[in-house]
């Protein structure tokens, strides 16, 4: 007799989904014209008719943001604003269940990650900036600083709610209002946040959420009446954003593709070092634009910890989101698992080995089981695109300087990971890889404080801390 | 081969082998186990979990108090945990000091108890602090009495001094004595160990010299078996049947009071070492407490409601 984790699924009786959803615009919610389905991509059960906005509901979403920065936002105190953000933070850990279970059913992530880490993340990044809504002057960018006046934001699908709240909570506490779209596969949660908004009295039109795709991201982005565009997404998308506010007045940050590598080196402890490769890739099943998706191992030490990493794999428990004993959910979407399957195909033929843990993939909904590529190149496609997925790319190295070429030899800049127990040489290393985030043993670990971004082709500009804050203001002293 | 040819007994060659070992993250291993401690156990699983737990517990009765009419009692308890359902399984062992040990026998095999084991505490339990012909003595004097599990204390401070080989040769020494007859487990008293670090070279040095078991603690000293040090623990068993095909127990003891406590322990068994290590012969709980919340909780998984405390016998 062995011991089997009998089902222990989350209720979802403590959400209630409308069937068809319109947009929220100037405080109210008001009817869309064109819909598009919303499904579970755990079980491809439609959840909901999500409305695409065009260009009547963008303008009116942008003139509602207007309305309520001129006559409202922009005159109010600091303070006052700091206490809707407070209240904000407070009925999002109220609801977090509600959160939790509606982020699990849109997205396919394992109830354990929005539980345990989406939604107390995003409660976070509200309460960290509510503090600073009075404190601005005192936050080192300049006495003279002055909201953009309307933000125009667009989110991506990996983590709906948190990546709502990193654009929301600091664009509100610096004083601009918004106008957001969620991406197109998962706008429940940024629906429920709306909710939230009318709960908690935020004046109407601070907050805009127009739902939809693409175009109705182009919409906003071209948009004359917005003066700030933050965009998280494919670099691909960042690019051509660029190049649409090039010509305006409008600024812009950036949260585009990684490539990360996370270096192991002899001296790490390698128990951990495991632990981390496994959070770094299989963390939000590799949906994560930061993951650690390029493992570089110092040669003497590969074949160990490969053994183990394959030992540690095996223990994933891929399946059911609505589980709370499930390690790795379901892919996104349909595009996403063919994306996943496409570039997989590429590291076969370029003639990596692949290993995937066995396990039982569900048969209806989106899966990918965890795979890693022994034997990788910096040549091979898999070394260079992000997969964005459950899959890592395995390379080695034989010297320090070596590891640090390899890691920094790719457009991207996002993250990177350092496992070593020498503090000199994490040090070292860390003030050697272009990236913008480094984490020493350990990875994926994100707090309000610190400032998120990327260099070269990962994006531009910071989001939290500090630094995240003064993207939302203008002649902030190191904007 | 004798040490299963990883050291050959020199202090050079322990040195050696202790330093091989990979270093723990505390930072790492604290969340690893954190992480597993959300795992949620229900239903089939849970009852399970229950009654593999109980015929893992080591009932421990440890005081100066101790008297032929606690420990008889306590035996009575181990063969028969519920006295009102035949279902409920035996406890593995109990566990007293040297002096009890033939009373404990004597009354097991009395009550039709002879499929449970008898543990000794020894090597001058708690502390440590004798002279070795005094440990070997207690030893010696266990086994006489019939004790089929010997649970040995290490010099913490010879270890903490890096006197590693006068910890190993102690240990190398008891093994000796404990032959064929006795099952020897190597307390290393984590919470005088205190880094992870020390942890697993505590592991590695007690297994190469012989243990059968390693085990967290006496429960005399805090923190005992607090999950991150079962983990790494469970590491070391895991990465030593790798090298030599051997598999190792581990028993937690201190601390480990509720079901909820007993089934995470169980967890990180299953996740860590693997489901081979799910079973009394490699993995024990050193309790006296936890007994009673498993049988209270296994009476609500029958019933559907919690029993008043009177309905399990106090010992």
């Amino acid at each position: 007799m062995s011991f089997e984790y009998a089902p222990a699924p989350e209720s979802r009786t403590v959400v209630s989904i409308k069937a068809k959803y319109g947009h929220f615009i100037g405080g109210k919610f008001v009817a869309g014209n064109k819909h598009f389905p919303t499904i579970n991509p755990a079980t491809e059960e439609v959840l909901s008719q999500i409305a695409l906005a065009g260009k009547a509901e963008v303008d009116a979403a942008v003139k509602a943001a207007r309305k309520a920065y001129t006559t409202t936002w922009s005159k109010m105190s600091g303070r006052e604003r700091g206490k809707y953000l407070f209240r904000i933070a407070r009925i999002m850990q109220e609801r977090s269940r509600e959160f939790a279970v509606l982020e699990t059913l849109d997205n396919g992530k394992p109830i354990r990650e929005s539980r345990d880490t989406d939604i107390p993340l995003a409660a976070a990044h509200f309460f960290y900036h509510a503090g600073w809504a009075d404190k601005l002057e005192y936050a080192g960018l300049g006495t003279v600083t002055k909201a953009h006046g309307v933000a125009g934001q667009i989110i991506p699908w990996n983590f709906p709610l948190l990546m709502l709240a990193w654009k929301v909570a600091p664009a509100l506490a610096a004083g601009n209002t918004v106008v957001l779209k969620p991406a197109e596969s998962t706008s429940l949660t940024a629906l429920l946040f709306a909710e939230v908004c009318q709960q908690a009295e935020l004046p109407a039109g601070v907050v805009n959420i127009v739902t939809g795709d693409g175009s109705t991201g182009a919409l906003i982005v071209n948009h004359p009446g917005i003066d700030k565009i933050a965009f998280t997404g494919s670099t691909e998308v960042g690019k051509l954003i660029a190049r649409a506010v090039a010509p305006t007045s409008k600024s812009v940050t950036l949260e585009l593709g990684g490539k990360a590598a996370n270096i192991v080196f002899e001296d790490a402890a390698i128990d951990e070092a495991v632990e981390g490769i496994v959070n770094g890739i299989f963390f939000n099943q590799g949906h994560v634009c930061c993951a650690g998706s390029r493992l570089l191992l110092q040669e003497n030490i590969a074949e160990e910890v490969l053994e183990k990493l394959k030992v540690r794999m095996a223990k994933i428990r891929v399946g059911d989101p609505m589980d709370k004993n499930t390690d790795l959910g379901a892919i996104n979407s349909k595009e996403q698992l063919n994306k996943i399957t496409e570039l997989t195909a590429t590291g076969d033929s370029e003639g990596a080995q692949r290993w995937s843990a066995p396990c039982e993939l569900p048969g209806k909904g989106f899966w990918f089981a965890p795979t890693i590529f022994i034997g990788v190149t910096q040549t091979h496609r898999i070394a260079r695109e992000e997969i964005f997925g459950p899959v890592l790319s395995v390379l080695t190295f034989r010297t320090p300087q070596e590891a640090i070429d390899k890691a920094n030899n790719t457009p991207f800049g996002l993250s990177a990971g350092i496992w070593s127990d020498k503090g000199s040489k994490i040090l070292w290393a860390s003030s050697q890889l272009r990236a913008g985030v480094i984490w020493a043993n350990t990875f994926n670990k994100f707090d309000p404080t610190s400032p998120f971004g990327g260099y070269k082709e990962s994006g531009w500009g910071r989001e939290g801390g500090r630094h995240g804050l003064s993207a939302y203001l203008k002649g902030a002293s190191h904007e | 081969m004798k040490f299963f040819g990883l050291v050959d007994g020199s202090d050079s060659s322990l040195r050696k082998f202790l330093a091989s070992l990979p270093a723990v993250d505390q930072v790492g291993a604290d969340s690893r186990a954190a992480m597993l401690a959300t795992r949620s156990i229900k239903a089939s699983s849970k009852r399970w979990a229950i009654d593999t737990a109980i015929r893992m517990v080591d009932l421990t009765t440890l005081e100066g108090a101790d008297t032929r009419g606690k420990v008889e009692a306590l035996c009575t308890k181990a063969v028969r945990p519920d006295p009102t359902n035949p279902d409920v399984p035996s406890v593995g062992a109990v566990c007293v000091y040297n002096d009890m040990v033939g009373i404990a026998r004597t009354h097991l095999d009395l009550i039709g108890g002879q499929h449970v084991g008898v543990a000794a505490v020894s090597t001058a339990f708690p502390s440590g602090r004798a002279s070795m012909s005094v440990k070997i003595q207690d030893t010696q004097d266990a086994i006489d009495a019939g004790a089929s599990e010997i649970d040995m204390v290490i010099d913490r401070g010879a270890f903490l001094s890096g006197n590693y080989i006068d910890v190993f040769n102690e240990i190398v020494a008891i093994r000796e004595i404990c032959g064929d007859k006795a099952h020897l487990k190597v307390i290393f008293e984590t919470g005088e160990l205190v880094t992870y670090d020390n942890v697993r070279k505590a592991s590695f040095l007690a297994m190469a010299a012989g243990a059968h078991f390693i085990k967290t603690s006496t429960g005399k000293v805090a923190p005992a078996a607090t999950a991150p040090v079962v983990l790494v623990m469970l590491e070391a068993v895991r990465d030593f049947y790798a090298m030599t095909q051997v598999r190792i127990g581990v028993k937690p003891a201190g601390g480990i009071r509720t079901t909820k406590d007993a089934i995470k322990q169980l967890v990180l068994v299953n996740e860590t070492a693997g489901p081979d290590w799910l079973t009394p012969s490699l993995f024990r709980i050193g309790a006296s407490a936890l007994l009673n919340d498993l049988l209270m909780q296994r009476m609500k998984m029958d019933d559907g409601y919690y029993a008043s405390p009177q309905y399990v016998t106090i010992d």
